[in-house]
């Protein structure tokens, strides 16, 4: 299935492994901070309510 | 019709990224594995550089995008520092980790495909050079906004940061044309057909940019709702302090 990418495969491969982890991991830690953002403001808001 | 500033008000901005962000991220997706997927898989070697022009689809979205993810910063800065809106300062501040990733991307696929082709894996060549410095300003401007307790003054300063450091963004963009010398070549696109790269490649590497800069947009849309989220749970925090 992959094409062959005769002598230049590590090359090329490395490049895709790389800059794909790269990309994988900023989405991750992007959804995982904005998970947390709205928990923290969820329990900060209901807080306030509650005490008035 | 509404005005553009009404995005200014968080809580409108929230709403609209709500609606957004699916659609967005979705194409995004679609755009991204599309474009490698055909650039990979789909499109012949190169006669000169073998497989290692399939490197182009990973390699030139991301330096365009980490040219581009500083100037957007640049509008966000200036409405920052012109209008003083909070969700500009934070837009700016959302964008620089996506384009200090897409600059490592740029500066390590470029690496990697200079060895072979140039023999060599860095050289001080001043498009190279001047990415590199860009890389430094990312470094510095998400450094500053951490070093600052202050939302405002963070914002202010690292404004002025992202207004110095758009010499180097442009530098990096325009290089080439200014020091005839160096290894990297001129733009790979180009409004001259002339001076593009063959058709063959050329339209899996439009979808690839198309994904690259949509991924950009919904990480931009998302990281910015959570820096909304996280200030005003820091004001509901300093408020229930004071009580």
């Amino acid at each position: 299935m992959i094409p062959d990418l005769g002598k230049y495969a590590g090359a090329v491969l490395s490049s895709y492994a790389v800059s794909i982890t790269l990309i994988v991991l900023l989405v991750a830690v992007s959804l995982w901070r904005s998970r947390r953002a709205a928990q923290a403001l969820r329990e900060v808001e209901e807080r306030v309510k509650r005490n008035g | 019709m509404a005005s553009i500033w009404e995005y200014a008000n968080p809580k409108k901005f929230t709403r609209t990224v709500d609606v957004l962000l699916p659609p967005v991220a979705v194409l995004a997706v679609l755009a991204l594995v599309t474009g490698l997927v055909w650039g990979f898989f789909f499109t012949p070697d190169d006669y000169k550089q073998g497989s290692t022009v399939k490197i182009i689809y990973l390699h030139v979205p991301s330096a365009l995008l980490a040219i581009n993810a500083w100037l957007m910063m640049l509008v966000a800065s200036l409405i920052w520092l012109i209008r003083r809106h909070h969700v500009s300062a934070l837009a700016a501040r959302a964008a620089a980790p996506v384009g200090a990733v897409m600059t490592v991307i740029a500066l390590v696929t470029g690496a990697i495909w200079g060895q072979p082709m140039w023999g060599t894996w860095w050289a001080w060549d001043p498009r190279l050079t001047s990415f590199l410095i860009l890389f430094l300003f990312y470094l510095g401007y998400i450094a500053l906004w951490s070093a600052i307790e202050n939302d405002d003054t963070a914002a202010d300063l690292t404004s002025v940061l992202c207004l110095v450091g758009s010499v180097f963004a442009i530098l990096s963009r325009y290089a080439v044309n200014f020091w005839n010398q160096g290894l990297h070549q001129g733009a790979s696109l180009s409004l001259d057909k002339e001076e593009n790269v063959a058709d063959v490649f050329y339209f899996p590497l439009l979808v690839c940019i198309g994904g690259f800069v949509l991924l950009f947009v919904a990480l931009v849309l998302l990281r910015t709702r959570t820096e909304i989220r996280a200030r005003r749970t820091r004001a509901l925090l300093a408020r229930e302090r004071m009580t």
